[in-house]
Parts: C-alpha cells; structure tokens; sequence
C-alpha cells in the first residue's frame, strides 16, 4: 500500500494526463471546443440550448459506459441507476445542507463512486452474463428501491434546484442556458480527466483485462482490484452524469432513470463506438435525435398516445441490433478494416 | 469405390497445417497414418468428417466430394469419426452413447439391432449399459467410443488415436478388436496413430505424414520393413 | 405454525412460476452459452397472443395453448433467424464477449415496443382460471387460494412433461447430447443446429406458460414481466446454470425466500431480498447450490 503521497502523485499524474505538450495541446482543444459551445450557445434558440444540456449529460453518461464497457470489457447495465445514485445524493445534500452547488456534484460522484465500488466488488468474479443479469436485476429494482425510503421522497421524488443564473448575465441569459453553460462545464472537465484516465496505465492495464484477464493476471495485474476501480470510476462518472441530469428537470425521481435510460445508454455506446472515447459527443447527438425523430414520424402517422410511448424504444431497440450484429466494435472499426483492405491491394 | 484424397490443403487461420496431401484407400483396407505429434494428422480426421473446412484440394468416397460437408451429413453417408480423447459424453450413461449413433437414423428397431451387434463385439459395455459413462476405464471408454460409431453402422470408420492414454496391455485388446471388427463387418478404416508399429501391424496401407505433407506412402509391411523408413518415421 | 404452513405454500406457488422462467433460461443457456434476456419479451409477447385467445374464448386453457405455441415459434424464430446471424458477424474484438447480452438486451427492447405499438401500454387483465381467494375451512381463510394450487399443478405437470421428454425421448438425448458436447454429438450424426432451435422452441414455450400464469395473478403490460424475468435469473443462479433440476430448485427456494420475507419483515425488502439472495450466493458459492466444481465463466 503506497503512502498517501505517493497515490496523491498518482492520481495528479493520472487526472492531470501524463506527457507534458499532449496535455497542453488537450487542454488547449478543450477550452476551444468550450469557446466555440458558448458561443453557438448564444447564437441558437432555446429548445436547441436545451438540448445541448441533454447532449452534455449524456455525453458524461456513455464516457461511463465506454469506460467500463470498452475498457475494462464489464458488460452493466447499473449505470443508470448509479446516475440515480448521483442525482439522489446532489439533490439531498443541496436541500438539506444549504452547499453550493458544486459541492452538490462533488458528492454526487463520490456517493456514485462509493456504490460503484461495491457493486463492483460483489461483480468483480462475474463475467458476461452474469454481471449483465445482476446489473439489470439493479435496474428494474431500482424504482422499487427509491420508493422504499420515504427520505428519497417516493415516487414523487425530491426538488433539485440549482438555482437561477447571476445577475451579472443580464436579463436575457435564461435558465436552459444556465444548465446549458453548467453541463457543458462540467462535460468538458469530466470529458478531459476521463480522456487523461483512459491514456494512462490504468486505461491500458483496463485494455490488458478486458482481453486476456488470465494472461493479465500472470503479468501480475491484479485483475479483481482494477476491475473494482473501472466500477468505481465509472460509477461515479454516471452518478455525475445522473446529477446533471437532474438539474435539467429539477428533478430526481425513479421514473427519470427507468431500465430504458440504461438501455439507451448501451445503445448510444454501442452505436457510436463503445472503446472509443471521443465517440461519446456522437452517441450524444443520437440520443437527444432519437425522441425527436421518434416525435417526428410519430406525428405523420397520426399521434396516437402509444407511438409517442414505444416509437423511440422501437427505434433504439433496432439501432441497437443492427449496430450489434454489424458494426459490434463500432461504426471506426468498420471503417478502419475497409481502408485496411483497400491500402492491401 | 474408395476413399481417395488429392491436393488437400487445410490451414488454422494463417497457419499451414496441411499442404498438398494425396493418397488413397480401397474398400475394406485398413490405412495407417502414421506421424509425430502436431504432424496435421488429426486436421485430416477433421477435415474428412466436417469438422473443418479445406482450403484447397478435394477428397471423394466412393466417388462422391465429402469435403466441406456438415458431419451429420457424412455421418448418414457411412462416415463415422471417433474423434481423439475418447469421444464419449461423460454426463450420459452407456446405454445412452450408444443410442446417440443411432439417433439421425429415426428407427428404434434399427438402433436397437445395431445396439446388439456391438455389445456382442464389446461385452464389458453390455454389463455396463445403465452406468454412467465416466465410470468407465480408458479402454471402456474407447469401446465405448467406437460402439457408438458403429451403431451408425458405417462403411468407413476414421479413428483418431484410439491407443491414447490406455495401458500397453489395452492398446494390444483395442487394435485386435480394430482388426478383427474391420474384417467382421467390411469396414474401410483410416487410422491415425502415434503408435506406428502397432497400426502398421494390422494395416493394408499406409500413409506417413510429417509436418503437414505426406512423405511416404505403401504397403504397411514395406514400410515396416524399411529401415529408413522406421529410422526417421517409425523411431528405431 | 399456520403461518409458516401458509408461507411454504405460498411460496412454492410463486417458485414455482419462477422455475419454468429460469428453466427456459437454463435450457437456452447450455444449448447456446447466451443469457437470453429477450425471454422477458418472448414471454410477453406469447402472453399477449394467449390473453387475446383467453379473453375472446373466455377459456384461459386455450389461451394458454396458444401462449405456448406462439412462444415455441416465436423461441425458435429467435434462434433461427437472428442468433446465427449474430454469431456469424460478431466474433472478434471486445464485441465477443459483449455481443450476445447486447443483442439479447435489444431483442427484449424491439419485441416490447412491437407489443407498446401493437397493443398499447393499458393494463389489461385476464380473467383467471380458478379463484384467488384463499380457501376458507369454516372460519378461518388462508392466502392459498385455488388459482396457487392450481399453478402448482400446473407447472408440476409441465416438468413431469420435460423431464419425461429429456430422460426418455431420442429427442431430449439429441438435446442433452447437443448441450453436453456438440462436437461429439455431431459426429454422432445429430443436426446440432436444428436441435439448438427446438431448445429455444420448448423454452419459449415454457416462458408463455410462465407468462400467462403470473399474469392471472396480475395486470399484463409491457412491462408487468421484467421482474419476472429478474427472478427468474436469479434463481437460475442459485441452481447453478448447468443444471435444469438445479433451475427449479433455485427457483423454490427463491419463492419460499422471498415469500417469508414478505410475510415475516414486510412488502418493501422483497426486491432487496431478492438482490441481496442473488449477491450472497454470487459472492459466496458463485457455482450455484447444485454445483459440480464447474468455473463460472461467461
């Protein structure tokens, strides 16, 4: 067990990204992707802005799933209710310890984080299936969970509330725009350390597992423990993502993180690439079309309360097949073996 | 009428395991082929009941193509394959293994006859009928093995190894009763050994095979009598 | 003493409805190595065919006849045109191990918006075969009512029916021969794959049973059988996977489980019950009660 200093270097090492001008040139991308959002930000209208929220929490939601899934090759579907975990946690310690707000995220991914860390001791000697049913069994239960306590407020569920924008925006900076600067902050942030976490040994060491977890454990990897701290890591990923999400509807309740989020989640994975981190932006964008899709094609064939139900869960479910069976590695692969044969001839 | 390979050539993704094998068995011969571990031999076993597909090359019995063939289709064609290892279902009684031969061909009565036949041929499976199958011995479970492909009731028998793992005694018991049951029932038999003298005793051909093509080909009691042959080949 | 004798029973009803689900898992399992999540939706599926059946005949029997049928096709359907097509694309890279449960997990989602879409999502209900009121001796009513035995009898029916089928038919040898070894017993001369189909064929049929029992207990939605399907893994697990017998017995001891503790703790943990049961037997015989030293791999 290193000394406290040591696993602070680590850490620092890790979040921060390790080779010198490649974290500059990152950071630098970053903070221009941020300026060119802000500025789009000002420039569209405000169901747009709104969805742009939706896209940033998202995109924090699947660098989960890449994270456990592509990396460290657990197959779960817990992470919708670990963005439970997290919008439960922000929300409780907003109303009721008067923090400001960040402070409400921050323990949103810690509690995530901690449930991640023992759900992912009890999977950690699961594989495939058997993680897969165990965290699905967590996703269905997890409505009948949230009712059980009544601090969690029930069905109802609790107030998230974060607040109204500083006066200093002036009078035209709106409420979705809040959330919309708030998530996106927060995408960016997580986005980058994510990135830094997958580049460093432990993204490579996650890699090792997911391939050969034998051949790993004889070049000495302890297999189990860093298969926990996928778990944890991404938990806590997810509880954040849960946290903005519940801000975007002031919100948290059970019916916001139904099995259909996790599904959906696995299929935006999937679809835009599940190893594959900068793919997350693109799940993102295909998450927030689909019910716009689904909408649009609902209301052509005569909007019965059922199609606006089913429809988005039709469209999922197939995209999700089809990209399964054809493009399982993601849509890159695919396009990677293409120019492969053709540099062949 | 025969078995008779040309050109085969079989690989394991990138790897060559066999190139360019030809040889050929007549009706009712006994073919020995013969080679060190990892020669290819098991792949040709493989490649000749279905189990694997060819790259190149063709093999025909009795004048029909059999390569790239499912093995339930070989199988109502006459070719059984006792796989290597004992290719018996632990988990299944006796009783049990042996039926499975005869499953494909849908009468009972025909299966049950075929049943009789071989427990003529091996008594100790008779006594065992309603024992579970891992409670056989080596040399049960090779019977065993062998039953269940000639309750298929087939024209050409390929074996792979059967001498595997039994004692020395029991290698002795299983080629007689090979030779003996080949002779009883008309069976051509294509068998692959580690165990070359053995084999070439009771063979009519053989076939030796080293690091993936063939390298000789004859009469098994030329071979045998080749010093050459047995010095490089057959280890003395 | 009443009370344990009210529990056993209860609780060997509601098992015994989880066992033909972990049974048709089970029986998918070892033909297919796949965790057939879309069991869920076959099941729906065939449940909704039978209640349409059920309600216009106003004979539940037929119903059920048809939720069987419907899920044997519909069972082998699955294997048929969308299983081969999957292992035929999907076997390299991660994808390998992540695939299947995927593809499972994705069928369960297309073959419940199919249902949404057809039917729509108001619960429906089907009139029960027998009555669900307790049996009352005199004074005293007990929860164990005929729609349980009933069930009871049912499913043990159904099982006599399977078992008779495995251990004495050539048919259930191919498909024990085919789950043990599917090398050998294509050597043997079996159709490997169009044995693995009927597998899928018996295990939807059994999941349309299961369907249309648990559901004249409760209101059918495209939903109302997730938890269903949840339960049934579950006891699936503490069977072991590799045994059918080990199904159903995992299945009985979840039902009396999970009955005692709505009976003596209270409705709430029956679902943290349940999980925990899944954890604790996970965590401390990953095997399974029935195991036979066997590593749990996926």
């Amino acid at each position: 067990m290193e000394s406290w200093r040591e696993a602070r270097c680590v850490v620092a090492k890790v979040v921060g990204g390790n080779t010198g001008s490649k974290v500059r040139k990152k950071l630098a991308l970053f903070f221009l992707i941020g300026w060119i959002l802000l500025i789009i930000g000002d420039r569209v209208d405000e169901l747009r802005v709104y969805q742009g929220a939706q896209i940033a929490m998202y995109t924090i939601a699947l660098a989960s799933i890449v994270l456990l899934t592509g990396y460290s090759g657990q197959v779960s579907l817990g992470n919708g209710a670990m963005m439970a975990v997290g919008g439960y946690a922000a929300a409780l310690t907003l109303n009721n310890l008067q923090t400001p707000i960040w402070s409400a995220f921050m323990m949103a991914i810690l509690v995530a984080a901690l449930f991640g860390a023992f759900l992912g001791l009890a999977a950690a000697r699961l594989s495939g299936p058997y993680l897969a049913g165990t965290t699905l069994a967590l996703a269905v239960g997890l409505p009948a969970i949230a009712n059980q306590f009544s601090f969690l407020g029930g069905e109802p569920g609790l107030l998230f509330d974060v607040g109204f924008p500083p006066e200093r925006f002036g009078e035209d900076f709106t409420q979705y725009k809040w959330f919309f600067w708030i998530a996106t902050f927060i995408a960016l942030i997580a986005l980058f350390v994510t990135s830094n976490i997958l580049q460093s040994r432990f993204g490579r060491t996650w890699r090792a597992i997911r391939g050969n977890s034998l051949a790993a454990e004889l070049s000495g990897i302890n297999a189990s423990q860093l298969k926990v701290l996928a778990f944890s890591v991404s938990s806590g990923l997810a509880g954040l993502a849960g946290a903005v999400l519940a801000m975007t509807i002031s919100l948290v309740a059970p019916g916001a993180y139904t099995l259909a989020l996790s599904f959906a989640l696995v299929t935006g994975a999937v679809l835009a690439g599940i190893s594959s981190l900068p793919g997350v932006v693109l799940g993102g964008f295909i998450l927030v079309a689909i019910p716009e899709i689904a909408d649009a094609l609902a209301s052509s064939l005569g909007s019965e309360d059922k199609l606006n139900s089913y429809l988005p869960g039709l469209i999922v479910s197939v995209l999700l097949i089809l990209s399964v069976i054809y493009t399982p590695n993601g849509p890159g692969e695919n396009l990677r073996k293409h120019f492969h044969k053709k540099s062949a001839h | 009428m025969s078995l008779v390979v040309s050109n085969l050539s079989v690989s394991h993704g990138a790897i060559s395991a066999l190139r360019g094998i030809d040889f050929s068995v007549e009706v009712g011969q006994l073919a020995a082929v013969i080679g060190a571990n990892g020669a290819g031999k098991t792949t040709l076993l493989r490649t000749l009941s279905g189990l694997k597909d060819a790259i190149s090359g063709n093999a025909t019995w009795k004048d029909r193509e059999i390569l790239g063939k499912r093995p339930d289709e070989l199988v109502r064609r006459g070719i059984s394959h006792v796989s290597e290892g004992k290719s018996v279902i632990p988990e299944l009684s006796v009783k049990e293994n042996l039926i499975l031969g005869g499953i494909w061909r849908g009468k009972k009565s025909d299966t049950a006859e075929a049943i009789n036949e071989v427990v003529e041929l091996f008594p100790r499976l008779g006594e065992r009928m309603s024992q579970s199958a891992n409670t056989l011995s080596g040399g049960e479970r090779q019977m065993l093995a062998i039953g269940r492909a000639l309750v298929s009731r087939p024209k050409l028998l390929l074996l792979d190894e059967p001498s595997l793992g039994l004692a020395p005694i029991v290698i002795e018991q299983i080629f007689q009763t090979i030779d003996q049951l080949r002779h009883r029932l008309g069976l051509t038999v294509l068998l692959v050994e580690q165990n070359a003298m053995s084999a070439l005793e009771i063979a009519d051909i053989g076939v030796i095979i080293n690091l993936g093509e063939v390298v000789a080909t004859g009469p098994a009691n030329e071979l045998i009598n080749d010093p050459a042959l047995r010095a490089a080949y057959l280890g003395y | 003493m009443q009370k344990a004798l009210e529990t056993l029973l209860i609780g060997l009803s509601t098992g015994s409805i989880y066992a033909l689900m972990s049974l048709a898992l089970v029986l998918v399992w070892r033909s297919t190595r796949v965790i057939n999540f879309a069991q869920a939706g076959q099941a729906m599926f065939s449940t909704y065919i039978g209640f349409e059946i059920a309600t216009r005949s106003q004979i539940f029997w037929l119903g059920l006849l048809f939720a069987i049928v419907a899920g044997a096709l519909l069972g082998a359907g699955v294997d048929y045109f969308f299983m081969r097509v999957l292992f035929k694309h999907a076997n390299s890279g991660p994808a390998l191990v992540v695939a299947p449960v995927i593809a499972t997990l994705g069928l369960l989602g297309l073959i419940r918006s199919i249902v949404g879409l057809t039917w729509g999502g108001e619960f429906k209900s089907l009139t029960a075969p027998a009555s669900k009121n307790g049996f009352t001796f005199g004074e005293v009513t007990i929860p164990f009512s005929p729609l349980d035995s009933l069930t009871i009898i049912t499913v043990a029916v159904i099982l006599i029916i399977l078992a008779l089928l495995f251990q004495r038919t050539n048919l259930g040898l191919a498909l024990r021969a085919s789950a043990y070894s599917p090398e050998i017993a294509q050597l043997a001369g079996i159709r490997t794959a169009r044995t693995r189909t009927i597998g899928w064929a018996i295990a939807g049929g059994v999941g349309g049973v299961a369907g249309m029992l648990v559901t004249s207990y409760n209101f059918l939605t495209p939903y109302s059988l997730d938890l269903l399907l949840v339960f049934g893994f579950i006891a699936a697990v503490i069977g072991g996977l590799e045994s059918m017998v080990g199904a159903v017995i995992g299945a009985l001891v979840l039902g009396i489980g999970l009955t005692i503790i709505l009976n003596y703790v209270g409705t709430s943990l029956v679902f943290i019950g349940g999980f925990s049961v899944l954890l604790l037997v996970l965590l401390i015989k990953p095997d399974g009660i029935m195991a036979r030293g066997k590593v749990r791999r996926g």
